[in-house]
């Protein structure tokens, strides 16, 4: 295989015709530039949309209480009702492999009216009542002081973790937040903390603009007794929410005398499910992108296979010469395999080179003119550099196949009568 | 060397078949310079791509040194043709991108000789056919008779029991053509043995044996006095 000679003569009968050698390579090129552009691209969107989804944890259900659709043991339709804390222990026992189950309730919101003081300055923020689990479903940064802990829970401690909007709207540069109060709808609490959350979404300013505050405090200021508003609730790593929720529907609706079939009583987001959905997209992309960029490429190995063959009727004579003087069939056929892989690889590697090249000029415009939604460091990983070595091996020997096996087809004789 | 017996060869042209070489025989002993005459169309081209296993026999047989030429594939028919055989054509088919040098090397190659003896052998048969100062040229910058040299080294580098030459002097004039001859002739007394297809009378002459073919079949064969070709030239 490394043998000078054959090297020597391989390079000899590529670059006897520079111009056509530079045509034929450019199909390949062109081909492997657009299957890694195209792999690129669609890596690109999958980092941006999964940087949406920032840091939650994606096996996670949220749940929360609609009116029945059906009556049951007596109790009539269209009957409203509340999650209660039996409820989140229920599904603690019955269900296994979840991982966290936090039961939650939420004050104000989005365009909701003013609901914190602190002396002069008013806003209006999401207030949740949390159990310490929620920031392993949620995860923020706490920038100051802690998060709640299970002895604010047991002691319903008046205590609160703040954003760092809230922060910025509610207290002046520079000033020591912890210790200080705020007064929730008439309740004051003291501040131990303050969070950041990671997320380029398009609510990046909205999630830092909440209160965290402990669950039972949040019950027992705001009367809600143990009513639970929603609940987030997350799977073990080995098994999938998607397929445990069927299950906590069962218990809940057990524990709330609602109709076994009735579906319409508890509402949920399944964020698995979602994620899935997204990730199902991405394998299709990636399907797309080797679709496209092998066809494209196909083209471009046909064309090598075509002046393969041209070469070969151009040397038919030559190689009717090589076996009279004895040089066996197989070198011939060897000889011309390698010329078809050596082109193949060389303006291959130059389309992977070239493609590598776009994708650093597309990051280092992304870098310099900020992140564009959606779409966020296009790159191929050295998997699909392999990958696409490898398709340039196989094409390059199915291109040089045929016009090798046309060559020695010929007999000697009638290739020396050739004039 | 070479034994024939009762070979047939025919050619399909369409629905007709063309029967060629009707029942030869014929031996060659080693160290003989043979001649095959005849007109074209007689089938002295035929025989030689016989002999030269570039073309198969249909019936008869063919023992080349001892070994029986039958059912070769063509990877052992390239194996033999480096061995046994010689080629000398008359359009002197060298390669045309490879030096006179690279050319003579060629079938040392095929044989794995390595490089560095294939040159100084390459160089050796140069020097033998005179041509030694031109080594490092193409065949498009040497003359017709040069080149037919350099194509004779080239035969003669592998060794071969028996040369093989279809019309070596048919793309040459005269001159040059006794040059050739001579040359064979040396290449014959050193002891090679040596088959030459013609139709110029004159370098007939110039053999040992002249083999008469006419329409398949071998209507004379008779030893002959040699005249030498270093008279002439």
């Amino acid at each position: 295989m490394f043998n000078k000679d054959r090297w020597r003569e391989i390079l000899e009968v590529l670059t006897s015709n520079w111009f056509r050698t530079l045509l034929t390579a450019f199909g390949v090129f062109w081909g492997i530039l657009i299957l890694i552009v195209l792999l690129a691209a669609g890596k690109g969107l999958e980092n941006g949309i999964r940087s949406n989804f920032g840091d939650i944890a994606t096996n996670t259900m949220f749940m929360w209480t609609q009116s029945t659709s059906m009556a049951y043991k007596g109790l009539p339709k269209g009957r409203r009702f509340y999650f209660k804390l039996e409820d989140v222990e229920a599904i603690k026992q019955n269900v296994p492999n979840l991982r966290f189950v936090s039961p939650r309730n939420q004050l104000g919101g989005f365009n909701g009216v003013n609901n914190v003081v602190r002396g002069i300055k008013t806003g209006a923020f999401n207030v949740y009542g949390d159990y310490p689990d929620i920031i392993n479903q949620d995860p923020m940064g706490i920038t100051s002081g802690r998060f709640i802990n299970e002895l604010d829970i047991g002691e319903k401690r008046k205590v609160a973790v703040i954003g760092e909007g809230v922060k910025a709207s509610l207290y002046d540069v520079g000033e020591e937040v912890i210790g200080t109060y705020l007064k929730i709808q008439g309740v004051n609490f003291m501040v131990i903390g303050t969070y950041k959350k990671n997320s380029n979404d398009g609510n990046a300013e909205e999630i830092q603009k909440e209160i965290f505050i402990p669950f039972t405090s949040f019950s027992q200021a705001f009367n809600q007794g143990n009513n639970v508003g929603w609940m987030a609730i997350t799977a073990n790593d080995n098994s999938s929410i998607t397929q445990l929720k069927e299950q906590i529907f069962a218990v809940v609706r057990e524990n709330q005398k609602i109709h076994p079939q009735d579906v319409r009583a508890v509402g949920h987001f399944d964020l698995f499910e979602e994620f899935n959905k997204v990730l199902g997209l991405f394998m299709a992309m990636r399907y797309i992108a080797y679709f496209v960029g092998i066809l494209v490429l196909l083209s471009g190995v046909i064309g090598v296979s075509n002046i393969m063959l041209i070469v070969v009727k151009e040397r038919t004579k030559e190689i009717g010469i090589r076996r009279a003087l004895g040089e066996n069939p197989w070198s011939i056929k060897l000889q011309i395999i390698m010329e078809s892989i050596f082109l193949t690889m060389i303006s291959g590697m130059a389309g992977i080179s070239f493609g590598a090249l776009v994708i650093y000029l597309i990051n280092y415009f992304l870098e310099t003119n900020g992140p564009v939604e959606m779409f966020l460091n296009p790159s191929v990983s050295l998997g699909v550099v392999i990958t696409a070595l490898n398709i340039l091996v196989v094409s390059g020997l199915l291109a040089g196949f045929i016009p090798a096996q046309s060559a020695i087809k010929v007999k000697p004789i009638e290739a020396l009568r050739m004039e | 060397m070479i034994e024939i017996k009762n070979l047939h060869k025919s050619y399909k042209m369409g629905s007709n078949s063309l029967h060629v070489l009707k029942g030869i025989n014929f031996s060659v002993e080693e160290g003989e310079l043979v001649a095959i005459m005849g007109s074209s169309g007689s089938g002295k081209s035929t025989l030689l791509n016989i002999l030269g296993m570039l073309d198969v026999l249909d019936e008869g047989s063919y023992t080349l040194d001892g070994v029986p030429i039958k059912n070769l594939n063509e990877t052992k028919a390239a194996q033999y043709r480096n061995k046994f055989l010689g080629f000398v054509f008359q359009s002197f088919n060298l390669i045309n991108y490879k030096s006179a040098m690279e050319n003579v090397a060629l079938p040392l190659y095929y044989q794995k000789v390595g490089r560095k003896e294939r040159q100084e052998k390459a160089l050796k048969y140069l020097e033998q056919v005179g041509l030694r100062e031109w080594a490092d040229h193409l065949p498009s910058e040497l003359s017709g008779g040069q080149k037919q040299r350099v194509a004779i080294a080239r035969a003669m580098a592998a060794e071969p029991k028996v040369l093989l030459a279809d019309e070596p002097t048919g793309a040459l004039d005269s001159t040059t053509s006794y040059e050739v001859m001579d040359l064979i002739q040396k290449i014959n007394d050193a002891g090679n043995t040596i088959l030459i297809v013609t139709h110029e009378p004159d370098i007939a002459d110039m053999c040992k044996r002249i083999v008469h073919l006419k329409d398949g079949v071998i209507v004379e064969d008779k030893k002959i006095t040699q005249i030498r070709a270093s008279q002439y030239v």
